[in-house]
């Protein structure tokens, strides 16, 4: 059902991709790898498969002597610390579909694969040629960093290169950096796009980093995005902001109350066309007058929290003046 | 943009040429010969723009709702900068309001809740968070009342605001005489040392016998404008813009903020303006406070707006009902139609109206009692919602608190 290491280099060969293949005995590791290509001149490269707490995958491919910390990098990524895991060994057959020790960008060629994330050393940028294994662990692939761009993005995914040795402070004013890198499940695919937007440090142009889930046909334009992200900003979801919204509470007594009218009245009439526009009318008229009446609550009920909470303070602060005599 | 007047000088109360020309300052409004104000002659004199249907149509369309009655009707027709504030708004950015009362009576008639009114839809439409100055210590000084009384009329006049529906999560009141101090009075202080005698002098006519608390206080109007004079409010947000509705009259005030603004690093605020609500009598000028029959109070039960419309009200209507016929309504001077072009919301029916009175098939009755009919309703929804407000609205309206819910 995936794809196989023919297919794979045969759509290398439709993008006009250059490669150079180097067949050997199946390896595990890249020091085993390292016996037979490591004299060749390319970079090495060591990739993982990893998992976060919500279930969520990250393909980090990186140069064979880049430090790699998961504690860094879980937390660069918004995952707290500790939040990234080494995946299953299921996992590698199930969602990259490569054996054990296969680990490769190229898989995620696969659809099941979709919801991966990719990161990328950024070492691998100024290297000639870099080495991975093409879906299987018999060959090593040899390919440069634009020629895995070009084949990334003909599937649809935007590279993205991190250094990954980098160790930024994370915390309340520093925002992890990485955190536009954590995929996103297609489905709920506006709401995490609020999600990623909102927590990139950089402010309003959370548009610049393409979603590696989004396939083409559901990329939205710039400009709805943005007026999505300010709509979400917006109407965040404060309970008590959307209990004390007048407007909105008038309007759906209104709508109520008409309805049922409309319903009853429209029983009896003989032109059930004029029942409507009454009921727009009276909606008209009692709207504004419900609307007043409300404000008048509304700030009614807050002076009496108000002076609760005045009076709250004061018991507690003469306590606590009173107990240190 | 112009943004000084075109005569050299001001149209300060400093310059008047006998009854030639009309006065418009914050301490009085006289039309010229006892005549009409000329609005378009205020404008080019004062500099600011005209508030064209293109900008009413983006407001419609930003907010998502039609525009107020007194935006539709031209009654607040001029402005400064209100394109920017509405660019502001339109990229996401938010802005405050600022308006204010000089608390120099306890009655209050439907002029004064003009604005208050405009301000509320203003608030509600933008949802943006809102200051209200009430100035005690302008009218203990030029009305000659003492500290106490004009504290306390200040406080009454409040529930009068508060009952105009603002949202309390979003609004703040404060009065000179309790707020001044810390920040605020920094500002005072930048403000002032921007603005020459010789300049206060030609914008609002001081003159030397003038006593220096009314030459100083124009910075106390000028810097609720600023942001950081509410460090409670708005820390932080030094960028804040801020948008001024009022009357005209209090456009000499702003002229000068503006032109301090930018010289002691602040943003110009920018203003939405209103013509005057005309007296019962006429349009000759502002509604008095002194005299209770050239307006209708917020006090006034439905037999005293019958009665005052009735009797007071200035018609345009022909002097016998033959020659109305004929000639129709003169709807220029007639008072009970410009009433209802402020208060009547149904643009329909005020058209079909004007219409009919001015073919003189409708008579001066007709008009009247639709006009009190309007304004009863409105009064008494007001008096209900004012019976509403208690002292401990008042002060809550007033404590000096953080309002989180502002730009919700």
């Amino acid at each position: 059902m995936g794809y196989t290491k023919d297919q794979l280099l045969a759509r290398l060969k439709e993008l006009q991709i250059d490669f150079v293949c180097y067949d050997h005995p199946a390896v595990l590791t890249v020091e085993a790898q390292a016996k037979y290509v490591g004299h060749l001149g390319g970079a090495l490269s060591k990739n993982l498969l990893l998992k976060d707490k919500k279930h969520r995958y990250y393909v980090v491919s990186a140069l064979a002597n880049t430090n790699i910390d998961l504690k860094v990098l879980s937390q660069r990524l918004g995952l707290g610390k500790g939040g990234l895991r080494m995946a299953a060994e299921e996992a590698l057959q199930e969602i990259l579909q490569v054996p054990l020790g296969c680990v490769t960008p190229l898989a995620l060629i696969n659809d099941s694969a979709r919801d991966v994330s990719l990161l990328l050393d950024q070492g691998f940028k100024s290297q000639q040629s870099c080495y991975f294994h093409p879906l299987t662990n018999e060959v090593t692939l040899s390919i440069s960093a634009s020629s895995l761009d070009k084949f990334l993005i003909s599937i649809g995914r935007q590279p993205s290169y991190v250094d990954l040795e980098a160790n930024p402070a994370v915390g309340k004013d520093n925002p992890p950096d990485l955190a536009s890198l954590a995929p996103s499940g297609v489905p709920t695919l506006p709401d995490k796009v609020e999600n990623a937007v909102t927590s990139i440090p950089t402010g309003n142009d959370g548009l610049t980093v393409k979603k590696p889930t989004k396939l083409a046909g559901e990329a939205k334009s710039p400009a709805a995005l943005q007026k999505e992200k300010l709509q979400k900003v917006q109407s965040s979801i404060d309970p008590l902001a959307e209990a004390t919204n007048i407007e909105k509470l008038v309007k759906e007594i209104m709508d109520k109350t008409s309805t049922a009218f409309l319903n009853e009245i429209t029983k009896d009439l003989n032109d059930p066309q004029i029942a409507p526009s009454v009921s727009d009318v009276v909606k008209r008229r009692v709207s504004s007058d419900l609307e007043h009446m409300m404000m008048s609550l509304k700030n009614a009920a807050y002076t009496q929290g108000f002076q609760a909470g005045f009076q709250a303070t004061l018991r507690s602060s003469l306590q606590s003046i009173s107990m240190q005599k | 943009m112009a943004e000084e007047p075109t005569k050299a000088g001001y149209a300060g109360g400093g310059d008047r040429e006998g009854d030639d020309e009309q006065v418009v300052n914050p301490w009085e409004v006289t039309a010229k010969d006892g005549g009409k104000i000329d609005y378009d002659k205020l404008i080019e004199k004062f500099g600011c723009q005209r508030l064209d249907e293109s900008l009413v149509r983006r407001v419609e369309r930003l907010t998502g709702r039609p525009a107020h009655v007194f935006l539709r009707r031209g009654v607040f027709f001029a402005h400064r900068d209100f394109n920017e504030i509405l660019d502001v708004y339109e990229r996401g950015e938010k802005f405050f309001l600022y308006t204010g009362r000089g608390p120099s009576s306890e009655a209050l008639h439907m002029g004064h809740l003009v604005p208050f009114m405009f301000t509320k839809y203003l608030q509600d439409a933008f949802k943006v968070p809102l200051v209200i100055q009430l100035t005690d210590d302008e009218k203990c000084m030029w009305k000659n009342l003492t500290v106490e009384e004009s504290k306390r009329l200040a406080r009454e006049n409040a529930k009068d605001i508060i009952a105009c529906g603002f949202d309390i999560t979003r609004t703040f009141i404060f009065s000179d005489f309790s707020y001044v101090g810390g920040a605020f009075y920094e500002n005072m202080v930048k403000v002032a040392k921007c603005v020459t005698f010789n300049k206060v002098v030609g914008i609002f006519g001081f003159t030397n016998e003038d006593h220096i608390g009314k030459i100083s206080f124009p910075p106390v109007q000028a810097v609720p404008s600023f942001p950081s004079s509410f460090p409670h409010l708005f820390s932080g947000k030094d960028d804040l813009r801020c948008l001024i509705p009022c009357a005209i009259d209090q456009d000499p005030y702003f002229r000068m903020t503006r032109d301090v603004a930018p010289r002691i690093g602040y943003q110009k605020p920018a203003l939405i303006e209103s013509s005057f609500f005309p007296a019962l009598q006429g349009e000759t000028g502002k509604m008095s406070a002194s005299d209770p029959n050239s307006a209708i109070y917020v006090t006034d039960s439905s037999k005293d707006i019958k009665n005052k419309v009735n009797r007071y009200a200035f018609s345009g209507g022909q002097d016998s009902i033959e020659n109305h016929r004929k000639y129709g309504a003169n709807l220029e001077v007639d008072i009970p139609v410009k009433y209802l072009g402020f208060f009547l919301e149904d643009d329909a029916e005020l058209d079909h109206i004007k219409k009919e009175y001015g073919a003189g098939r409708m008579l001066t009755g007709e008009v009247k009692k639709r006009l009190v009919e309007v304004l009863s309703e409105l009064v008494e929804r007001h008096q209900k919602a004012r019976a509403l407000v208690t002292d401990e609205v008042v002060d809550a309206f007033m404590a000096v608190r953080p309002l989180p819910q502002m730009f919700g």
